[in-house]
Parts: structure tokens; C-alpha cells; sequence
């Protein structure tokens, strides 16, 4: 197995061969199945009687790439049982933060595991050999990312200095001012990587997804938001559960979710694009055109520039945050715990991420519900695999696995919060 | 050299989320105390892109992570990632698609591995979701942690530090 590939993962070793499974029987997709692992099941259980201050961390642990996300939805969630809304610059230095996650997340996905696929290396360390540039500007730009992460988080995996009701401690304006060349370097190469993966070669695929995003009336959404897709849904993020359901599917232990009205659905940069580009930064904008990305895009094979799309609006956002910031004092609303149910819901780097907690008058935890964006994303990555091999069942199979693979990789699976994967296995009969 | 080199760094890997996976983390615990100060310790979560900054600051670094091999659970796997290739199976036992294999990797590759680099993996049986060793990682954790100190404390001072 190379080194970017989807690892065989934790409760595959238990159960024998995991990840995905393409079944081809005289020339046709028989079945593509997918054998995956999702822990926040375990979490939700393990939240249950702790108190709400507790679950901004606990939930971060989910996942080492998107902790942030983790942690800005519990936040949203409790603010929204005990009615506090965050305003004002503890708004926008959240804001600041997932800005610098979208950062790290989309430059980790786009030139340490997709690119390779696009430009045929095994793996990132063999595409360092001829493209050590390439290689050395996304290190540099996760960097960057990490960078705003680790001064509004205190430390970057992880974030501790988040809270509910905003942050215990606010950084200084001169802090941030310290972080805007780096910052105007990343806006740049993020500029250059689309123009870099824009030139890729991009399999000839698409389908009529639905797709799924938080839309925000004045910007484009993070924290906030309306859930909203290109086929009609337009609800508040409380009513989730009410459109979305979780299916159990006998060949994998995770629950597929799904959108009641019409099954599978896509979330993610894509989604975002599509559904939200009129809000992009200019710049952003620019570089989508000059990329010649076409909206709606239908094709997931061109998430990769969508997501270099984002990060350009990512560091042009942060920049504009920076630019006008005062400190909060405090920085943090005053919480005061109360019986409710509170809803969150966050813009994730892959998508959409789901936070429900029910809560007791001290506020501790009765219940929670965590839906992951891969966990959302699983029915549309089945059905593309299916459609995707079907026209390509000539190839050979390990050609066809690699392909498969590429696809997989368009929707950036979270191995460590939706899954703990894998390899695509492609089995004649 | 614009960011601060250290002797020696060490790096206990793990999720405290993910059981036997936790393993390096409580090596670190484990062994806090007896580390020297000019030792730079961190807590990783297995992110390989941060190790590539660790590999730019340190001149020798020892790192302990969980890896599942197919040896039996609580096995020490020592590896001199300075000399040798990490083995497969050792990117296959990370939550990261970018993980401690996949890291050393690619600084070799880009010439920018530090010295020496000592990896000790210790064979896990269990990565589910919980906050326990199993019985037979947590069985030999003792012994990992008194080799993995006595391999700290061997590390030659740098030439940053003799600077001092």
C-alpha cells in the first residue's frame, strides 16, 4: 500500500479485509461496498453526563485535521440551547480561526494526497523527487494555516483556547498584524495552485448531485447559516434531523446519511462553490474564471481546484479579519447554563458538520449527536464508484483501483473522524 | 538558523481517544520527569507534516508511536529511520493519510532528515474508540519507557548546543 492511499484501517483488522470493494461480474458494477469504521458514536457516549464546557475539546479529539470545526459546532450548539450569540469580533476571530483550518486542511488535501493521483506519482514522496517546489509551497501554505491556529488555539491540533461563549484569551491586534506577510504570501501561492491544478487532466465524469451547504446571507458560510441545496431545501439547522437521516447499511458498521427527500447528497467545497460562489471574495472569483471551472460543477474530479479556490478566499478573508480587528474585551459572553437542546452547524473543510446536545439545568450533557460531513458524503462516494468503474471496467485492475482511489480522494475523506481506511479492492468474478 | 534547535527532540504519538494508539503518549507520561531540559518534548497527534517541522529543529529525534505489524501486542519494534526505510506497515498503522512513515519519508527525499532519527513502534492489539491500554501494551510499557530513556539520555549534544 503506498503512502497516500486509504489505509486498512482499525476495525478492518477485526474484520477481516476493509475499505472499498468493487464487485465486477460480466462486464457490469455488481456492487460497491464500503466497510468503514466511525467513532463518534463512541464519543457521543462518551460525552453523555459531562459538562458542556467539556465537549468543545472532547469533540476536537474527533479529528486531527478538522479540530476546529469539532469545536466551533459544540460551541454554536451549547450558545444555542442557552441563548448566547457571539458577536462582534469574537465573531470574526472565529471566523480568523477556521480560515486558518480551511488553510491547513484544503493544502494537506491538494498537494500531499490528491496531486500525486492527478500527475500519476504513487505517493507525495515520490512527486517531491520532480516536483520538489510544488511540494515545498504546500508544506509552506499548511503552515501558515497552522500558524493562525496555533495563536488563536494556543496550540494547533487541538485548539485550547476556544470556549463556549468565545475565547478565554484574545491576541493582541500585533499578533495577528505579525501573521499578515505570511499571509499575503499564502493568498498568492494559493492563486498559483489554482493555476497548478487547474492544468491537471480531469477524468470526463459527472452526475446530477444534490448539493448541501450552510448558505449565510452576508457571507460565505462558515459558522452560520441556512442549510440549503441546489434542489430546493432551505431549512434552519434545526430542523435537520427532520430531512437528514442516518441509515444503517448491513456491510459497514457506519450510518450513511441521508437526505430524506432524495437519498444521496454532497457536501463539501464543491457543494460550497456551487451553492455560495456569489460570495467569494473577488480575488477568489477571478481565479475561479480564470480557472474555467463552470458552475454548477458536476464533476468531483474538479473539487481539487474548488478547494485551491478556497484557500485564495481563505487568506483573502483572513486578511480582510486581521485588517479591521480589536480585541474583544472580554473575550468571551457570559454562559449561563439552562435546560434546552441546542443545534450546531459548521462549515468543516470537508462539509457540513452536525452538532446536536440536549442539556440539563447545570448544564450537563443528557445527549449528543454528531454527524461528520464523510459520514454525509459516503452514499454519493458509493454511487460514483459505481458509475465511475462502470465505464471503466476495460482498464486493468490495478489501473482501475488507482482510478478508484483518485475518485474516492475527491470528496477528502476524513480517515480519523469518518473513517480509518482504506484501499479500493476491485474483485471480477 | 531562524527557528531554535534543540539536542534532542521526543515525540510520543498517539490519539488518548483511540486506546492502544495512545501508546506513545503515555511513554511520554510515563517518562517526563527523568527528561533532561535541554530535551524538547511534544505530544503529537501524528500529523506527519508536523514532524517535518520537528525534523527541521532537532539535530537527533526519537519518536514513539503505535503500529500494528502482525506481531504480537506489546512487541518493541526499534527502527534507525536515519539508516534504514520505515517498513510498510508502519504508515498503515496512522489515523493521519499523512502520518510518521509518510513524514520521514519525504524529508529523506528532500534531504532534510536530522542525524539520527530512532523510531520505536509498539505493537498494539487494540485501536477501537476508548481511553484504555489493553493489558498486554499496558504490560510493557515500563520497559518501553526505561529503553526509550536511556536512549534519550544517550544522545550525543549538538553542535547548537556545545554553541552555548
Amino acid at each position: 500500500m503506498n503512502a497516500k492511499s486509504f489505509k486498512v484501517g482499525v476495525l478492518a483488522r477485526v474484520e477481516g479485509e476493509g475499505g472499498f470493494a468493487i464487485k465486477i461480474k460480466d462486464q457490469h458494477v455488481k456492487e460497491v461496498k464500503l466497510n468503514i469504521f466511525e467513532p463518534p458514536r463512541f464519543f457521543e457516549a462518551f460525552l453523555r453526563g459531562r459538562k458542556y464546557t467539556e465537549a468543545p475539546d472532547i469533540t476536537a479529539r474527533i479529528c486531527g485535521i478538522c479540530p476546529v470545526a469539532y469545536q466551533m459546532s459544540a460551541c454554536h450548539a451549547a450558545e444555542d440551547a442557552f441563548e448566547v450569540h457571539p458577536e462582534g469580533a469574537i465573531r470574526e476571530l472565529r471566523r480568523l480561526l477556521y480560515c486558518g483550518e480551511w488553510i491547513e486542511s484544503h493544502a494537506l488535501h491538494i498537494y500531499l494526497l490528491h496531486a500525486p493521483d492527478f500527475l500519476g506519482y504513487e505517493d507525495v514522496i515520490q512527486m517531491a523527487k520532480d516536483h520538489p517546489e510544488a511540494v515545498q509551497r504546500g508544506l509552506r501554505l499548511k503552515k501558515i494555516g497552522n500558524a493562525l491556529m496555533t495563536l488563536l488555539g494556543g496550540r494547533e491540533i487541538h485548539p485550547i483556547s476556544v470556549r463556549v461563549g468565545g475565547f478565554y484569551k484574545a491576541p493582541a491586534k500585533k499578533q495577528l498584524q505579525a501573521l499578515e506577510d505570511d499571509l499575503k504570501w499564502a493568498r498568492d501561492a494559493a492563486v498559483e495552485t489554482v493555476e497548478w491544478v487547474a492544468a491537471f487532466t480531469f477524468p470526463e465524469f459527472q452526475r446530477d448531485y444534490e448539493f448541501v451547504a450552510l448558505r449565510h446571507p452576508n457571507e460565505y458560510a462558515l459558522n452560520e447559516g441556512r442549510l440549503v441545496s441546489n434542489k430546493g431545501l432551505n431549512i434552519p439547522i434545526m430542523d435537520y434531523e427532520q430531512h437528514f437521516a442516518e441509515e444503517h447499511v448491513p456491510h459497514s458498521n457506519a450510518l450513511h446519511s441521508v437526505l430524506l427527500e432524495h437519498n444521496a447528497y454532497f457536501v463539501g467545497p464543491l457543494a460550497r462553490y456551487n451553492l455560495n460562489f456569489d460570495q467569494l471574495s473577488p480575488l477568489a472569483k477571478e481565479s475561479a474564471k480564470k480557472a474555467g471551472i463552470d458552475r454548477p460543477c458536476r464533476n468531483p474530479f474538479h473539487g481539487i481546484v474548488v478547494r485551491a479556490i478556497e484557500m485564495v478566499y481563505a487568506c483573502d478573508e483572513a486578511l480582510r479579519i486581521i485588517a479591521s480587528y480589536e480585541p474583544p474585551d472580554p473575550p468571551f459572553v457570559e454562559v449561563t447554563p439552562q435546560v434546552g437542546t441546542g443545534y450546531g452547524c459548521t462549515e468543516a473543510p470537508r462539509g457540513i458538520l452536525y452538532h446536536k446536545y440536549r442539556f440539563d439545568e447545570h448544564g450537563l450533557i443528557l445527549s449528543a449527536k454528531i454527524v461528520p460531513p464523510t459520514a454525509q458524503n459516503l452514499k454519493s462516494i458509493e454511487h460514483d464508484l459505481s458509475e465511475f468503474a462502470s465505464t471503466r471496467l476495460h482498464l486493468p485492475n490495478d489501473r482501475l483501483q488507482w482510478q478508484c482511489e483518485q475518485a474516492v480522494r475527491n470528496y477528502d475523506p476524513c480517515i480519523s473522524c469518518a473513517t480509518h481506511f482504506l484501499t479500493v479492492r476491485v474483485e471480477r468474478e | 538558523m531562524s527557528a531554535a534547535r534543540h539536542r534532542a527532540m521526543f515525540v510520543g504519538v498517539g490519539n488518548p481517544f483511540r486506546s492502544d494508539d495512545a501508546v506513545g503518549i503515555a511513554v511520554l507520561h510515563f517518562i517526563r520527569s527523568g527528561i533532561p531540559s535541554d530535551v524538547k518534548v511534544l505530544e503529537e497527534t501524528g500529523d506527519g507534516t508536523e514532524l517535518l517541522e520537528v525534523c527541521r529543529t532537532a539535530d537527533h529525534v526519537i519518536l514513539v508511536d503505535a503500529v500494528q505489524s502482525g506481531a504480537p501486542p506489546g512487541t518493541i519494534h526499534r527502527i534507525d529511520a536515519s539508516v534504514e526505510k520505515l517498513p510498510s506497515w508502519f504508515s498503515r498503522s496512522s489515523t493521519h493519510a499523512f502520518g510518521v512513515a509518510e513524514a520521514i519519508e519525504l524529508a529523506r527525499t528532500m534531504q532534510e532528515l536530522p542525524a539520527s532519527v530512532v523510531i520505536y513502534g509498539i505493537e498494539g492489539l487494540d485501536f477501537s474508540a476508548g481511553t484504555e491500554l489493553s493489558p498486554e501494551v499496558a504490560q510493557v510499557l515500563p520497559k518501553v519507557a526505561a529503553q526509550v530513556l536511556r536512549e534519550i539520555l544517550a544522545t550525543p549534544l549538538s553542535e547548537s548546543a556545545h554553541a552555548k
